[in-house]
């Protein structure tokens, strides 16, 4: 059976599909067989990051209704063998998803040998956002160190303990991981951002990875290639460790720490 | 950063922040476990309360707790000062 693990934050544009891309495709370069849904309906945009927006057919939405096999509508990633893709619809349908079909897709992707299915959740707490975690066994809260971000990710740990599949059938509750993204050391050592500590503290859970505020992200987004692909920025490894984590592995935090600088350099900048 | 940077006072607003989200987090995660009736169960109970007394609507307070393995429902009601007044002149809802 696969493992479902929820990509989500309540807030939007943390990263949570910039996450979903590197952690599935982090996966995959681990040898596990992925797949990973775009749940954010009538905004797809999961496509875009991964850079096969051209390539999209058929979509999530088409498969529940029945349009397409699921096999038509998995999208192949070019660089990752074991990397599939399903997008999101664009329809304006609200309804589109159910809990039933949601549930039938999520079966056969785990029947069809999937280790591994990364669903992307949309912002805020409507159906999809509710639909993305229903099913889970994993959740990956992405937060900001920013009070909005951190405020709504512990609504969300809310929901993910009550209303989840796992929740109403008490078999085990959904497995929480934070994420931290965009965290800036420098700042944090100004006393002007909150700390991987304090954000710890506050929603009492262990992050599984915190990733440095990074231009290459959005180089990554602009180029439609998942940041953890690109194995010279700081970002990519943060990300990579990050997976290394979600799969058992002990790894030290790194990218956490300000730089240190000399009194020269601090009297004149740089 | 530069020279002048030195002689800023450095803005610590990361505990500010810290301060602030553990107080709004503690208390949305009590009512979280509250169950989703009270604020109905609060409004009817301060209707009814308002046929008989002027009370101002922060009088009721309703706190559900847990002590020892068991949920404690707690309804506290001031009342004013002032020798309360009869209030029939209130239209029923």
């Amino acid at each position: 059976m696969a493992e479902i693990i929820v990509v989500t934050s309540g807030k939007g544009g943390v990263g949570k599909t910039t996450t979903s891309a590197s952690i599935a495709s982090g996966l995959a370069r681990r040898d596990k067989r992925v797949a990973v849904i775009d749940f954010d309906i009538g905004l797809r945009n999961l496509d875009l990051i991964m850079g096969c927006e051209r390539r999209v057919v058929y979509d999530f939405v088409n498969v529940i209704q029945g349009d397409c096999t699921l096999k038509q509508a998995l999208i192949k990633d070019k660089r990752l063998d074991n990397l599939h893709l399903l997008a999101a619809s664009q329809t304006r349908d609200k309804d589109a998803l159910t809990e039933e079909g949601v549930s039938r897709v999520l079966d056969e992707l785990g029947a069809s040998g999937f280790d591994y299915i990364i669903c992307d959740s949309p912002a805020g707490i409507e159906k999809g956002a509710h639909l993305a975690m229903y099913f889970a066994d994993q959740a990956v809260v992405v937060v900001n160190p920013e009070v909005s971000s951190v405020r709504d990710s512990d609504r969300i740990l809310g929901l993910l303990a009550s209303k989840t599949k796992r929740a109403k059938q008490g078999n085990g509750k959904v497995t929480e991981h934070l994420l931290l993204t965009r965290y800036n050391p420098l700042r944090v050592a100004k006393g002007e951002m909150l700390s991987v500590d304090d954000v710890q503290e506050i929603l009492g859970l262990d992050v599984v990875g915190v990733i440095p505020e990074s231009p290459e992200v959005l180089a990554a987004s602009n180029a439609g290639v998942p940041v953890i692909m690109n194995n010279e920025s700081d970002a990519a490894l943060a990300y990579q460790d990050a997976v290394d984590r979600l799969l058992g592995e002990e790894k030290p935090m790194r990218f956490t720490e300000a730089p240190k600088r000399g009194m020269f350099a601090r009297m004149f900048g740089g | 950063m530069g020279l002048l940077d030195l002689f800023r006072k450095p803005t610590k607003s990361a505990g500010l922040a810290k301060e602030r989200l553990r107080i709004i987090v503690a208390q949305e995660r009590s009512n979280r476990s509250a169950p989703d009736y009270l604020p109905l169960l609060r409004r009817e109970i301060l209707e009814v309360i308002h046929r008989y007394v002027n009370i101002n609507p922060d009088a009721v307070q309703i706190n559900v707790g847990h002590e020892e393995g068991q949920d404690v429902f707690e309804l506290s009601v001031s009342l004013p000062v002032k020798p309360p007044t009869a209030v029939q002149s209130l239209p029923r809802s």
